[in-house]
């Protein structure tokens, strides 16, 4: 390779933050990317990965300054440009995709203002060249009827559709290196191959080269040929994706690995006897009703769904957002009313009325998603778990205390931890907090509703094992509900799938994985990839070939 | 200096100060706030009096002092009152939903329906001026908007899971909202007491300066800015001072009140 | 947005409804008897009984509202006591001296408040914002009437620039009439340019740090660009409905105002009619008032969708 030929090099960068002269966000950061090259910057939250990226274009936040390297595109050293020159650049040399895309376009301009932009600022085309241009790309990225579409706003589009729409504005002037942060995070499963896949396609044709940020090791894995794994500010390994994939030399980058999710043993609950919970054709309507004299509307969430979840066994509800599958959990854990239906525990059915209620609400605990959310922000975790032993109130203190304390060793925290507030511990210690808080009072059955979703990809591995370690102890029934098809096949003895409030299909994990029944399952399946050991190293594939999407949701 | 700081410490010591002037005017005034002596009236300041006399040869600084304690105290009523029964009322609301939720917001918008200055008007001339007429008519006008910031906060706490988790483990009703909704709600309502002083202050003063507040003799701010329009051309310091103590609390009270915002809750910024 | 409008202006009516039942009961409660203060002292029962047959009071409550409604949707609210005019057009003749005074004052202190306030939030914490927003919060503390009265003190009786008492209006002799409204449009402007400097200010700051407008730096146009196109508009919103908050609440208070400057405004007449115990006008102005803020809120409303077009569908 010789000197002059890459696109970009970033030499022994530091980021640093205003104020404060000692502190690095960045440390000395080396790479360099050729024309028409994808290099993949992998990373967990908080390891810099986002401010590296936005700053080679100069768009970190302004309270993050660089403290030194230097950063050259084509020869010319960008942080010796004019901000005018810089500007040259940016939407036509180096263009961007953001995380969020309801959030990155602007609600009140039209989607042909926005699109139109890059060529007003960087081209002379005139007025019909410029909608000649916008209704090519936009035809390019998939929107269907692009001319109808040229005067809506962003939020008459679909997340994927508004992706798209961010692709097709960066894309439009075919710049020579594009920068995608986090490009498909925020989408629903079933989009974010459609849209990786348009968008290297996209590059692939134009030659433009490409720096693909995430914390999705595998994900980056398949599309880059290079990638650089950063950790705590630091880019702590880089090489060809096959290289780090089969031999990874750095402790952190073989962690990240480990922490892809396997299947897991295979558990047999045939002929066990009643199911521990049991639903019968429940159906939920949400009514929604809007001013003093505004008519009530109904939508049906959830329609006529059964399952049952046997004494021991891991039911995992998948789906799409939208699929009904959190409602059908909070349903059932009685935290939304429903329409019709019945709800039967130890063949019992439950309902408010009922002598048994206060027995099945102690007897059904829920994990929440959101661990900074689930942990009232005033109490301390020791008030925290013995909370959850409200109607235990016979109980003698010491007893209540040694409950308290063998249930956060339990879940791989220490005593000095109950006294601490729940914003003064990691999202991966407030999990399990929140898990410690449902078992404490040892339930039979436990709702876990994305209760990993939130973690970053190393604690996500071991909050999850966890979970599975003390289902085995304690024998409680889950019903593990999750968007994310990698940690049910780990963790899921049986697997319910559900689109729009009803189920497509259930049946053992192994069957539904391996021979899926409905279109819909294929389409979930195909958007993970699985991680094989052959002879000569490590291989990346796809269960399954991407689906027809509209096909598939229609 | 920085925004954070100026606002802390410039509008902390500006209220501190009133409060201090406000106790001051309850346990020692240098003359009767009240005595009349015709004999020396409209002394400029300086000689005797610091801050020179009015028409009626009053002390100026003596009923600086004693309206800084009147124009305290009922600002304190009135927020009390708004604050206590608009936290009542959202909260009720807010949790309950359903038909008492649409009956207390049906009251509440009825009465934001009217300029709230306009509202304390008319209730004004329901209740009569006296002092505890001005506090239940500002109060009255005040109460909606707490009502109103308390419910919205009650109904996106009942959102947040650990209420949620709260119902699953079992607790009763009253249990949760005293341990959980509450204590959470005390971030905005903090904060919309301590802007609201300011305007309770100067819609108290300006309603004095009508002649509806406190009536005279008893000294107010507004009503000694009132009483000083027809002598502005001989004793310009008797439209001066009043004027500039409810400015300067005022001041106090709104850079205090940003402070008070920006670390008890950022996303309120600007209301 | 049709529907849009549509239900916007439904959801007016039950507001309104409220609105009049609201002021029924005020005017009702106030203490005093109206026959008797109409009547004054001493009067023959035989007149006092003719009086309120002729009112309506002797009749129940509900009949008396309906009665009292239906005169009000044709217009008729009545006659002032004190001086026999009828109520709506002496009202809607007062509202005109008040409306142009907060009105005038208003455009002016926005079309400052807002380009200033957003170049403040644009350089966050340099010394011009300090300087915006250290003014603007002085500005604002200072209360209308006290403000009014130094200006009185320094350019009326001081220089001797300004005329101190009376008031011109404008149709009359338009110059005239603008040298009396200088300074109670000054004093106006002032307060109201503290208040709106710090709202477009915060809501600049919040518009400033979202995705799209690194987004649009992304897409390399230039800081003017990004804030004409991209921030302008989408700050401008929260100040548009503290606008109409602003407006309204004017109309009760330019009072002070009118008071220190002697302008015969809507807020004069409302103290007159307290001070004068003349209920039918303060019904009226109450009603006109309450009415007027309630249209005013609704207009914003509607015009919102212009800075955020995502109301409509909501």
């Amino acid at each position: 390779m010789s000197e002059t030929s890459e696109l970009l090099r970033v030499d022994t960068l530091e980021l640093g933050i205003a104020h404060l002269p000692e502190a690095r966000i960045v440390r000395k950061a080396s790479f360099e990317i050729q024309p028409g090259e994808f290099v993949g910057l992998v990373g967990e939250s908080g390891s810099g990965k986002t401010m590296l990226g936005r700053s080679i274009i100069g768009l970190q936040p302004s309270a993050i300054v660089p403290r030194g390297g230097s950063i050259t595109f084509r020869g010319k050293d960008l942080s010796a440009m004019s901000a005018k020159d810089l500007r040259h650049l940016r939407g036509a040399e180096i263009g961007m995709v953001f995380q969020e895309p309801m959030t990155s376009l602007n609600p009140s301009m039209t989607i042909g203002q926005q699109l139109e932009e890059p060529l007003q600022v960087h081209t002379k085309l005139s007025a019909t060249e410029r909608r000649g241009e916008i209704l090519e790309i936009m035809e390019r990225v998939g929107i269907p009827s692009p001319e109808d579409r040229l005067k809506d706003y962003p939020h008459e589009f679909s997340g994927g559709m508004r992706q798209r729409i961010m692709l097709a504005s960066a894309m439009l002037l075919k710049p020579a290196l594009l920068i995608a942060d986090e490009p498909t995070t925020a989408l629903d499963a079933l989009v974010q191959r459609e849209v990786l896949e348009l968008m290297v396609e996209l590059s692939r044709e134009n030659g433009t080269a490409l720096l693909l940020i995430s914390h999705d090791l595998p994900m980056v894995a398949r599309y880059c040929e290079r990638i650089m794994v950063m950790c705590q500010g630091e880019i702590v390994e880089a090489g060809p994706a096959q290289t780090i994939l089969a031999c990874p030399q750095n402790a952190y980058t073989r962690k990240l690995l480990a922490a892809m999710p396997k299947r897991g043993p295979v558990r047999s609950f045939e002929g066990a006897e009643t199911p521990i919970v049991e639903v019968r054709d429940l159906s939920v309507d949400y009514v929604s009703r809007s001013g003093l004299l505004a008519r009530t509307s109904r939508k049906r969430a959830l329609n006529r769904v059964s399952l049952s979840v046997r004494r021991g066994e891991v039911v995992a509800l998948v789906g799409a957002s939208g699929s009904g599958k959190t409602t059908l959990g909070r349903a059932i854990a009685h935290l939304i009313p429903t329409s019709e239906g019945e709800i039967l525990f130890r063949g019992q059915p439950v309902s408010k009325r009922n002598s048994e209620w206060m027995d099945y609400r102690l007897n059904c605990q829920m994990i929440f998603q959101d661990p900074f959310s689930s942990l009232d922000p005033r109490f301390t975790i020791r008030r925290i778990l013995s909370e959850a032993l409200y109607h235990e109130k016979a109980q003698e203190v010491s007893v209540r205390e040694d409950r308290i304390r063998q249930a956060i060793l339990e879940v791989g925290l220490e005593e000095m931890h109950l006294d601490r507030l729940p914003h003064e511990m990691s999202g991966g210690q407030r999990q399990r907090v929140a898990i410690a808080r449902s078992i404490i009072s040892e339930p039979d059955f436990v709702i876990a509703d994305e209760a990993v979703s939130a973690l970053d990809v190393t604690v996500q591995a071991q909050v999850l094992e966890l979970l599975a370690d003390l289902q085995k102890k304690h024998g409680f029934s889950c019903l593990f509900i999750s968007h994310d098809l990698g940690v049910v096949e780990q963790l899921a003895d049986r697997v319910v799938v559900m689109r729009d409030g009803e189920i497509v299909e259930q049946g053992l994990r192994d069957t539904v994985f391996d021979v899926p029944k409905s279109d819909y399952t294929r389409a979930l399946l195909s958007a993970i990839p699985t991680l094989r050991r052959t002879q000569t190293g490590v291989e990346l594939s796809w269960r399954f070939d991407a689906p027809n999407v509209a096909e598939v949701t229609r | 200096m920085s925004i954070g700081k100026t606002n802390k410490y410039l509008g902390g010591l500006l209220v501190a100060f009133f409060l201090l002037a406000a106790f001051f005017g309850w346990v020692y005034t240098p003359f009767d706030p009240l005595a009349i002596n015709l004999r020396a009236k409209l002394e400029a300041p300086g000689s005797g009096h610091l801050l020179g006399t009015d028409e009626y040869g009053r002390d100026v600084i003596s009923r600086l002092l004693t309206a800084a304690r009147t124009s305290v105290s009922i600002s304190l009523l009135t927020v009390s009152f708004a604050v206590i029964f608009g936290t009542l009322l959202g909260s009720v609301s807010g949790y309950a939903r359903g038909w008492v939720d649409r009956l207390v917001m049906l009251f509440t918008d009825t009465l934001l329906a009217f300029p709230s200055i306009l509202l304390a008007l008319a209730l004004l001339s329901i209740l009569g001026a006296n002092m505890y007429g001005v506090v239940l008519a500002l109060g009255l006008a005040y109460m909606p908007t707490v009502t109103r910031v308390v419910r919205g906060a009650v109904m996106s706490l009942r959102e947040q899971q650990f209420i949620e988790a709260s119902r699953l483990m079992g607790h009763p009703v009253h249990y949760t909202l005293w341990a959980h909704v509450v204590p959470n709600c005390l971030a905005p309502v903090i904060v919309i007491a301590t802007s609201m002083f300011g305007s309770v202050l100067l819609t108290e003063s300006a309603l004095s300066f009508l002649g509806l507040g406190v009536p005279p003799p008893a000294p107010t701010w507004g009503n000694m800015l009132a009483g000083a329009r027809p002598y502005m051309a001989q004793a310009p310091w008797l439209g001066i001072f009043p004027g500039l103590c409810i400015a300067l609390t005022l001041l106090g009270i709104n850079l205090f009140g940003d402070y008070v915002r920006d670390r008890f809750d950022p996303r309120m910024r600007g209301l | 947005m049709i529907k849009f409008v549509l239900s916007r202006l439904l959801s007016a009516v039950p507001t309104l409804f409220l609105v009049s039942v609201a002021v029924f009961t005020l005017i009702r409660l106030i203490p005093g008897d109206p026959v008797a203060l109409m009547l004054g002292d001493n009067v023959d029962p035989q007149v006092y009984a003719a009086m309120s047959h002729q009112l309506g009071l002797d009749r129940p409550i509900p009949v008396q509202f309906v009665l009292w409604l239906k005169s009000l949707l044709s217009g008729d609210l009545g006659r002032s006591i004190t001086s026999d005019q009828e109520v709506l057009p002496l009202v809607l003749h007062r509202f005109a001296i008040s409306a142009q005074l907060v009105l005038v004052a208003v455009t002016i202190a926005t079309v400052f408040a807002v380009p200033l306030g957003m170049l403040a939030a644009w350089r966050q914490n340099s010394a011009f914002d300090l300087g915006v927003v250290v003014g603007g919060t002085i500005l604002m503390s200072i209360p209308t009437f006290w403000m009014g009265l130094m200006m009185l003190l320094f350019f009326g009786l001081q220089l001797g620039w300004l005329p101190v008492l009376g008031y011109v209006s404008l149709g009359e002799n338009f110059w005239d009439g603008a040298v009396y409204l200088l300074m109670p449009v000054a004093t106006l402007v002032l307060h109201e340019t503290g208040i709106l400097v710090r709202m477009a200010r915060a809501s600049t700051l919040d518009v400033l740090r979202l995705d799209y407008v690194t987004h649009a730096r992304a897409k390399g146009l230039s800081e003017g660009q990004v804030l004409r196109r991209h921030v302008a508009r989408n700050a401008f919103g929260p100040t548009w409905t503290l606008l109409g908050l602003i407006l309204g609440n004017l109309l009760g208070g330019v009072a002070v105002v009118e008071t220190v400057f002697t302008i015969p405004g809507l807020g004069r007449l409302i103290v007159e009619s307290i001070f004068g115990r003349d209920y039918p006008v303060l019904q009226g102005c109450l009603l006109f008032v309450a009415i007027t803020y309630v249209v005013v809120n609704l207009i914003v409303d509607l015009c919102y969708p212009i800075f955020d077009p995502r109301v409509k569908s909501a």
